[in-house]
């Protein structure tokens, strides 16, 4: 056996290291890159108007974006009532109800399959059954193309957190006389808890920041709306319009309201981490 | 095999089988339990002791293909027939299972989980029924003053005699444990087998346990299991000083197992 050389070796462990250490850092200054233009494109266009006033009219400097802000809050609460519940009790049939049945199988595909489906097609699918039906872009329309997109994600991690949860704990709770479904509320799910809590606010993060299900559900508005049977005032539709527009002032809002829902994005994501980190049991 | 072989059976399996999917592991066990008294379940890994008191409280039935045949007379009622209803079954028949499973609550809480779905009881009344359950399951002058601490920080054997007190709570009339001081340092296992000498003076205990000296000590009668099979069953002086059969002899002096 010829042995290979050492200085070889050393050479391509250096050669990989350098790779992997330059795809990171490649990956790392990209996400700076594009954190640093939103923070200070955003920063210049954010002050107390931007805020608490109405979008100025098209070429005149000046308002805000309340509305917006507003109503993004608006459609994404709608969009987790829906979403969650829905969620986490489609979770939990194929967890504990379903288990290894075909059925299940068949619903946690399904699951993967929405969940990979692209935003825009979720869109169309609810303009098509609601919007046009109703004759008009709604706010409860953008709310529920958003709970169809959390759904699946919900479910999943509802599932998956229930599996952690040990069997002799089910065992448990059954042999002190416990019916299933008060086996599930009082004692599985609060061990799963803060991994559903993590999932729940993953996915209400995910949501607010899509724009294409919006586009054909919500659509915007420059007024104060908070009927949600009429077209609805958001962030993301707002960035989309404001940035292709020829008017500076709107383009500098849309940096603003790009750094609002990075913010908001982000807080939400260290959030669930948090409650990730949670002991089983809190307090 | 009508005949019981106990004084005062609390519970009598008459040909018992049980299956896991295709595979056998219990085959025709007949055996009887005494009231107020502990029966011990020894026998080599795998022989099918733990399987066995499972299907006293019907606990195998939340996993797909497992299926018992026989009988099992609790009082003279066949809790194996279909009709039986699992939650009362349950309530009558508490198990200890072989490591603590205290649910992600309150030491308070865990205790009144049962409690709570048995009856619906006055906080003063819960109050008590969680104390004298802690007290009478060893636990209380350790716990006493941290009730609402999450049950899941107390050490193991504390644990273990957490889920005793929680099991007694609903003042079962059976008792099984399922080999429950396997995960539990020596202290705590000394502390555990004076609380079943305690124990059987109120209830009917059965318990599984690889631990020979532990059947020796803490048990009136017992069963030495082998392949799926009760090989021998008697009282507990006679299986460790005259064993009958030569599988009980080799198993009891060390010989395999």
């Amino acid at each position: 056996m010829k042995e290979r050389s050492i200085t070889t070796r050393k050479a391509v462990n250096g050669v990989v290291t350098a790779a992997a250490g330059a795809a990171a850092v490649f990956g790392l200054a990209m996400l700076l890159w594009i954190l640093g233009v939103v923070i200070l494109r955003g920063i210049a266009a954010i002050d107390w108007s931007f805020f608490t006033q109405l979008p100025s009219p098209p070429g005149e400097s000046g308002g805000g974006v309340a509305n917006a802000i507003v109503g993004t809050f608006i459609i994404t609460v709608v969009a987790a009532i829906i979403g969650v519940p829905l969620g986490v009790l489609a979770g939990t049939y194929v967890a504990e109800f379903g288990r290894d049945s075909r059925f299940a199988s068949a619903i946690r595909f399904c699951a993967n399959t929405l969940m990979g489906a692209p935003s825009i097609v979720v869109g169309v699918f609810v303009y098509t059954f609601m919007v046009v039906p109703m004759g008009r872009f709604s706010g409860i329309a953008g709310s529920v193309a958003l709970a169809i997109i959390m759904l699946p994600i919900v479910a999943r991690t509802t599932e998956d957190m229930l599996r952690l949860v040990p069997n002799s704990l089910r065992e448990s709770a059954l042999a002190l006389g416990a019916p299933e479904h008060n086996m599930i509320v009082q004692v599985v799910f609060r061990a799963a808890r803060s991994g559903m809590l993590t999932g729940i606010m993953l996915a209400v993060a995910r949501v607010s920041g899509e724009t294409a299900p919006l586009l054909f559900t919500t659509l915007n508005s420059p007024y104060w709306t908070v009927a949600l049977d009429k077209p609805m005032a958001n962030l993301t539709v707002t960035i989309f319009n404001y940035a292709m527009s020829p008017y500076t002032d709107w383009q500098a809002k849309a940096w603003g309201a790009s750094l609002l829902i990075t913010a908001t994005v982000l807080i939400m994501n260290l959030a669930a981490r948090a409650a990730a980190r949670e002991r089983r049991f809190g307090s | 095999m009508n005949d019981s072989l106990v004084p005062n059976p609390k519970i009598s399996v008459r040909r018992l089988n049980f299956y896991y999917g295709s595979q056998q592991a219990l085959k025709d066990n007949n055996l009887d339990i005494a009231e107020k008294a502990v029966t011990a379940i020894i026998g080599p890994s795998g022989c099918g002791k733990s399987t066995h008191i499972r299907c006293y409280n019907r606990i195998y039935e939340m996993y797909k293909g497992q299926v018992a045949t026989g009988e099992i007379l609790l009082d003279g009622e066949n809790i194996l027939d279909p009709s039986v209803d699992l939650i009362r079954l349950r309530m009558r028949v508490g198990m200890i299972f072989q490591r603590p499973t205290p649910f992600p609550m309150s030491i308070f809480d865990n205790v009144a989980y049962g409690l709570r779905l048995k009856a619906k009881l006055s906080r003063s009344e819960l109050e008590a029924r969680v104390e004298k359950a802690l007290r009478d399951a060893a636990l209380w002058d350790e716990v006493a003053d941290k009730l609402y601490e999450p049950g899941t920080h107390l050490s193991g054997g504390q644990q273990q005699r957490l889920c005793i007190a929680r099991a007694i709570a609903v003042e079962p009339e059976v008792i099984l444990m399922d080999e429950p001081a396997s995960a539990i340092d020596p202290v705590g296992t000394a502390k555990i087998e004076d609380l079943i000498f305690s124990l059987k003076n109120n209830y009917t205990i059965v318990i599984v346990t690889h631990n020979m000296q532990q059947a020796a000590r803490v048990s009136d009668y017992t069963a030495f299991f082998y392949n799926g099979e009760v090989v021998e069953f008697g009282r507990t002086t006679d299986i460790f000083t005259r064993p009958q059969k030569k599988e009980t002899e080799d198993y009891i002096t060390g010989r395999f197992g």
